[in-house]
């Protein structure tokens, strides 16, 4: 066909998905109209274009019709552009070739109610698709070596798994403790539910498998001071009193954990001696030093409040626990647990709270409409299933209270690079889908970093850290994606805007004989896009997303019949 | 689940059932079954022409028996592989040797009624136990007269009924007069946290009623959600935020009581007996639809793989596994993770998959290519 003269031969897929696109646009409609785009030489509907029959269909007709771009019109890119693109390469056609169209999360279901815009709007979204397509460039991935090797920061329970997981795959790892020794929170621990085994013996066992590891070096004392580098290639610095150590690794995983919130004075009278944290407890039950047979525990103080609106997860099992070691130590004593909405999640806590339940720990439902008020010795309560208030006298006043964001978090986080939550955690790269990685690779999450969890929590946690970890360190190589800056050096004056504005470090200022100009390290670049958009002398080229491809999009939007 | 079936690493054994291990870690001969799909597979292009001359009609069961399919059918849409399977029990060919319109009818000849169950044997160097869960049936708990009443349906079926590819179409039409429903309850802790049926809880439900009482005040501005529970379980991260959102932004009603009995009045409406035990006054309440949150359990022939893995089950039939290691199973070289574990949620399992990933490469000493001891 002559209109399609001189142009390369373009194929439209447009996905149904299901009834989410078909149910509320006319999908027939868009892939006729797609037909008459200039270039497009094959158009095609798909029930489910992701599904194995659909990606079958795509390839055929990429073969059948010698197709030169391939656009797909369905969903989002986040989750299915890497599929699209794997199945351009298959059938030989430069993924970089491919053009994704949202008409789904950007057109039919934020227009489920207006059929004939929808259509249109659909129209448009693969009208400026085709011709962004017919701009595009093959491109071929980057390659950079990793150096097999880990940093693990921090020396509590998860750290300790993570870096003994590694080592025990013949990954050299450097594990830092800000402490003088390594252990974390579980060196204040007595027992631990639900087996009450003594968290020193399991602390012991994974301080044994890293301290009896040579390929594990212990910087204890110390901190990470600074952090240069990408994936595969960081170097970084360890610094304690005495020295200041460089060190280049691979990639790093981050197991600060977290801390106990402290409460003020004020609240509940918390004095450290008959008013004491869940912790404090602990450490009277290891020491073998509480005293008194009148124990009442507060649960939620300081949490699900608007200060710290979550829930800590582990304090209701943690007093459940404690709460029947008291009675079986003194059978006589008299406990109560003041609750809010009790936690015993899972297999075996059900079990364990009702174990509670029959050594005689009594439990009161409390709202935090109304909380309670601890006068002298005794705590006033009303017990909103009963309908009154309580009185109950106490010589053990323990208040549970949350575990919040580890202390420095946010300076590590800036050294890093990577994002913290609203309450102070570290904020991972996906709440499901990869509760384990940030979203910049290279750099893992687990234990009470992330959010507080139970020992076996972290553990499990720990372990798939340095199995996601593990991935780039076993392959030895990363492949980053070729969408990249690159600078013009005829037209850079050097200014080092975008050195500055960069997120990721990935500009630095260099000298050349033509004076100082941008240089861009091409493995650390994300393509983001911000050096290119911010350049006064248009001298910085986003691949994939270069000015002809982008107007090439605009000027179809407003073309428009 | 298409990155696993494209991943070059990974091969896929639907449609089969471990019958017999031997070994030990780094060394299993794993004996499993094939089971006849009678469609030739890799022949077969889930054109889907034979289902839709197919004249046998039987609930399906991927829509909860809301809607029915065809006796040769693929399970879901996106379904890997993408490609259809006979169903023996319902096939007239299979069963009596009459029809054979599906053979006719395949324009790539896949279709072959005589294939067999093939017992075959794979050598693997360990096992990860990932076997999931399924839904606890609700009609033995009679009180809420599931299977009695027709407007009472489970969480499985409301998610099938609220999404947009379901029988539906998304649309909330309750099944005995197809109303659309506005006013739903959602019961919390059926047959689980009890002693007569489960005794545990299943550590997702509290969340996802409120997400599908989201949904559906999403579709319908003047959805009503009302949730009976016992104690909100808000453990995970975030959720405790989404819990007040739902409130405040979706209306969301949240009663503290646990649903004695549910009837029903003349017109097909449930009515609730409850008591509120926030103010401990007993009432009713009748609505239009509801959803039993039922108990989530190990699926089904969990002991039976236990038996032939020589692993541990917890008194609750979960693989059992030592507090503080949570991946490996009571047998060497067999690693677990998931719902089969212990109830836990999509995030919880994620994080868990990759621990026993980590667990089965210690075990095999995979390491850089470089170095690598194992192939």
């Amino acid at each position: 066909m002559s209109e399609h003269e001189g142009l390369p031969r373009v194929g439209v897929f447009v996905c149904r998905c299901g009834v989410n696109i078909g149910g509320f646009l006319d999908t027939t409609a868009v892939m006729e109209y797609a037909k008459t785009l200039p270039g497009v030489v094959f158009s095609k509907e798909n029930l489910y274009s992701c599904s194995e029959s659909g990606t079958v269909e795509i390839k055929k007709a990429i073969q059948e019709n010698d197709l030169q771009r391939v656009v797909v019109a369905s969903c989002t890119p986040l989750t299915h552009e890497p599929l699209f693109r794997a199945i351009c390469q298959e059938v030989g056609v430069n993924p970089y070739m491919f053009e994704f169209v949202n008409i789904r999360e950007h057109c039919s279901w934020v227009h489920m109610k207006q059929r004939t815009e929808a259509t249109e709007k659909a129209k448009d979204l693969i009208r400026m698709g085709v011709a962004r397509a017919i701009k595009l460039e093959p491109l071929e991935p980057i390659e950079a070596e990793v150096e097999p090797s880990a940093l693990v920061i921090g020396g509590g329970i998860s750290g300790l798994a993570a870096a003994a997981s590694l080592a025990e795959r013949d990954f050299p790892v450097a594990l830092v403790e800000r402490e003088k020794e390594l252990g974390g929170m579980l060196r204040h621990l007595y027992k631990l539910y639900p087996s009450n085994v003594i968290a020193e013996e399991v602390l012991n066992d994974w301080k044994a498998r890293v301290t009896n590891n040579p390929l594990i070096d212990i910087y204890l004392a110390s901190e990470v001071s600074n952090v240069k580098g990408f994936i595969g290639n960081y170097h970084v610095t360890i610094k304690s009193p005495e020295r200041e150590t460089p060190l280049k690794t691979g990639v790093i995983i981050v197991a600060t954990g977290a801390q106990l919130w402290e409460p003020p004075e004020e609240l509940y009278g918390y004095n450290k001696k008959e008013v004491i944290t869940q912790l404090e407890l602990e450490e009277l039950l290891r020491k073998g030093e509480l005293k008194g047979d009148k124990v009442v525990m507060i649960q939620c103080v300081g949490a699900m409040s608007s200060e710290r609106n979550y829930c800590s997860r582990i304090c209701c099992v943690t007093a459940i626990k404690n709460a029947i070691l008291i009675k079986e130590m003194n059978p006589a004593a008299n406990v109560h647990i003041l609750y809010r909405q009790m936690q015993a999640y899972g297999d075996e806590y059900e079990s364990y709270l009702r174990r509670a339940k029959e050594v005689g720990v009594r439990f009161v439902n409390f709202s935090p409409e109304q909380p309670p008020v601890v006068e002298k010795q005794q705590v006033k309560v009303y017990h909103q299933l009963l309908g009154r208030e309580l009185t109950l006298p106490f010589d053990l006043l323990v208040l549970s209270t949350p575990l919040v964001s580890q202390r420095g978090s946010e300076a590590l986080a800036a050294l890093l690079k990577v994002p913290i939550d609203q309450d102070g955690f570290f904020l991972e790269a996906h709440i499901k889908l990869r509760p384990l990685d940030f979203s910049t690779d290279g750099i893992y999450l687990c234990g009470c970093a992330h959010y507080p969890a139970d020992v076996g929590e972290v553990v499990s946690q720990a372990l798939g850290a340095a199995s996601r970890a593990s991935i780039h360190l076993t392959k030895g190589y990363i492949k980053v994606e070729p969408i990249v800056s690159s600078i013009d050096e005829e037209l850079c004056q050097g200014c080092g805007l975008c050195a500055g504005l960069c997120p990721y470090g990935s500009i630095e200022m260099v000298d050349t004989p033509k004076g100082r100009k941008a240089k861009v390290i091409t493995v650390a670049c994300k393509g983001c896009g911000i050096c290119a958009s911010s350049c006064y002398c248009r001298a910085i080229r986003l691949s994939h997303y270069s000015n002809e491809q982008v107007e090439a999009q605009i000027r179809a939007l407003s073309s428009a019949e | 689940m298409l990155d696993a079936g494209r991943h070059p690493n990974i091969e896929l054994l639907a449609y089969c059932e471990v019958q017999g291990v031997e070994g030990k870690g780094k060394d299993f001969t794993v004996h499993y079954l094939k089971k006849a799909r009678y469609v030739k597979e890799g022949v077969c292009t889930a054109c889907g022409d034979c289902a839709a001359k197919c004249p046998i009609k039987v609930d399906d069961e991927f829509e909860m028996g809301l809607k029915k399919r065809k006796a040769i059918y693929i399970y879901f849409p996106q379904g890997i592989p993408g490609m259809y399977t006979i169903d023996p029990e319902h096939c007239p060919m299979i069963l009596k040797g009459k029809c054979g319109l599906c053979a006719q009818i395949c324009q790539a000849g896949a279709i072959d009624y005589q294939q067999k169950d093939e017992e075959k044997t794979l050598h693997v160097g360990a096992i990860i136990v990932a076997t999931g869960l399924t839904q606890f049936d609700p009609s033995v708990v009679t009180e809420y007269g599931y299977g009695r009443i027709k407007n009472i349906i489970t969480g499985l079926e409301y998610e099938r009924l609220i999404n947009a590819s379901g029988p539906t179409g998304g649309h909330l039409y309750r099944p005995s007069d197809g109303k659309l429903a506005k006013k739903v309850a959602y019961i919390q802790c059926v047959g689980s946290r009890s002693l007569k049926h489960n005794d545990y809880c299943s550590s997702v439900c509290c969340m996802y009623a409120i997400k599908d009482a989201m949904l559906a005040r999403e579709h319908d501005e003047e959805a009503e959600s009302y949730i009976f529970y016992s104690d909100f379980r808000v453990m995970g991260k975030r959720y405790q935020q989404y819990r007040l959102r739902g409130a405040e932004d979706y209306g969301i009603n949240y009663i503290r009581g646990r649903v004695a009995e549910v009837t029903e009045d003349a017109e097909g409406n449930p009515i609730l007996w409850y008591e509120d035990t926030q103010t401990r006054q007993v009432k009713s309440l009748t609505v239009d639809m509801v959803v039993l949150c039922s108990a989530a359990v190990p699926s089904k022939g969990i002991e039976q793989l236990a038996e032939i893995l020589g692993i541990e089950l917890t008194p609750n039939r979960f693989v059992k596994t030592d507090p503080f290691h949570p991946t490996d199973t009571t047998a060497p070289g067999i690693f677990v993770c998931g719902f089969c574990q212990s109830p836990k949620d999509i995030t919880e399992s994620v994080s868990q998959a990759s621990g026993a990933a980590s667990r089965a490469a210690e075990l095999l000493g995979i390491t850089s290519s470089d170095k690598r001891t194992v192939a």
